[in-house]
């Protein structure tokens, strides 16, 4: 994870394009500007980029369900709990898995782990829309550095 | 037992925080009850939930941008409850 970059997946673990489905791994750096304020002696990843990461392994599952067709953009947070501290280098793993497909959004159910205990879950909104220009080719660089790309074809 | 207006009214009510009375079958959705896009995402949610359908509203909206219909038989709330309760049927039928 890089946090001040907001690359927050390191690695897609599996993708189950069946049953909708993504679980991805991240590493929370011994070091980052983040923990300079969060906080002062007592690094601590903060409960909105545990969100952040939880919405990232829900759009790159979106994103591949999709063919890379159009962007997920998050809009909506709900029932999100955050049950215990993260400190640095703890290793992450992400579950998504799409709850409901709309008309122009999609909802997912997307969780945390740290050696199986749950750290934080919520379900997420994204509303679907077309790429802006350039934002592609760049989406599609990102999913093939944490490995999704090889897991799509 | 509440009627489709009722429900689609409470749920515009919870999720647009707009006071309930406020919402008659005559309610435009957009120009009445000031609901934006991302707004009526959060409603169409909530209505797709509620009746276990899927609100077609890319389509809705691809149709009144293109004035192939008036905004008014997708968002004026009787209309709007009128469509709810076609796919309700639809899904029903299938």
């Amino acid at each position: 994870m890089r946090l001040e970059y907001f690359e927050m997946i390191d690695r897609v673990v599996s993708l189950d394009a069946q049953d909708k489905r993504i679980v991805a791994r991240s590493v929370v750096p011994s070091e980052s500007p983040v923990f300079e304020g969060h906080f002062p002696g007592h690094p601590l990843v903060p409960g909105v980029l545990l969100t952040e990461t939880m919405a990232q392994a829900s759009g790159y599952l979106v994103l591949a369900l999709m063919g890379y067709t159009h962007m997920p953009f998050l809009m909506a947070v709900d029932k999100a709990r955050f049950r215990t501290f993260v400190e640095p280098n703890a290793v992450l793993d992400v579950e998504a898995a799409l709850l409901h497909e709309g008309s122009g959004y999609v909802g997912t159910k997307a969780r945390i782990a740290v050696d199986g205990k749950p750290i934080c879950d919520a379900e997420l909104r994204f509303r679907i829309m077309p790429f802006p220009p350039g934002l592609d080719d760049q989406m599609r660089g990102q999913a093939a550095r944490i490995g999704l790309t090889e897991l799509s074809a | 037992m509440s009627t489709t207006f009722d429900k689609v009214a409470d749920i515009i009510a919870d999720t647009a925080d707009i006071p309930r009375e406020e919402i008659t079958p005559e309610s435009h959705a957009i120009d009445d009850l000031g609901i934006d896009s991302l707004a009526f995402l959060d409603i169409a949610f909530a209505i797709d939930k509620a009746f276990g359908i899927k609100l077609p509203l890319e389509q809705w909206t691809q149709e009144v941008n293109e004035g192939k219909a008036p905004a008014e038989e997708y968002f004026v709330m009787k209309n709007l409850v009128a469509r709810v309760d076609e796919l309700v049927a639809a899904k029903g039928a299938a």
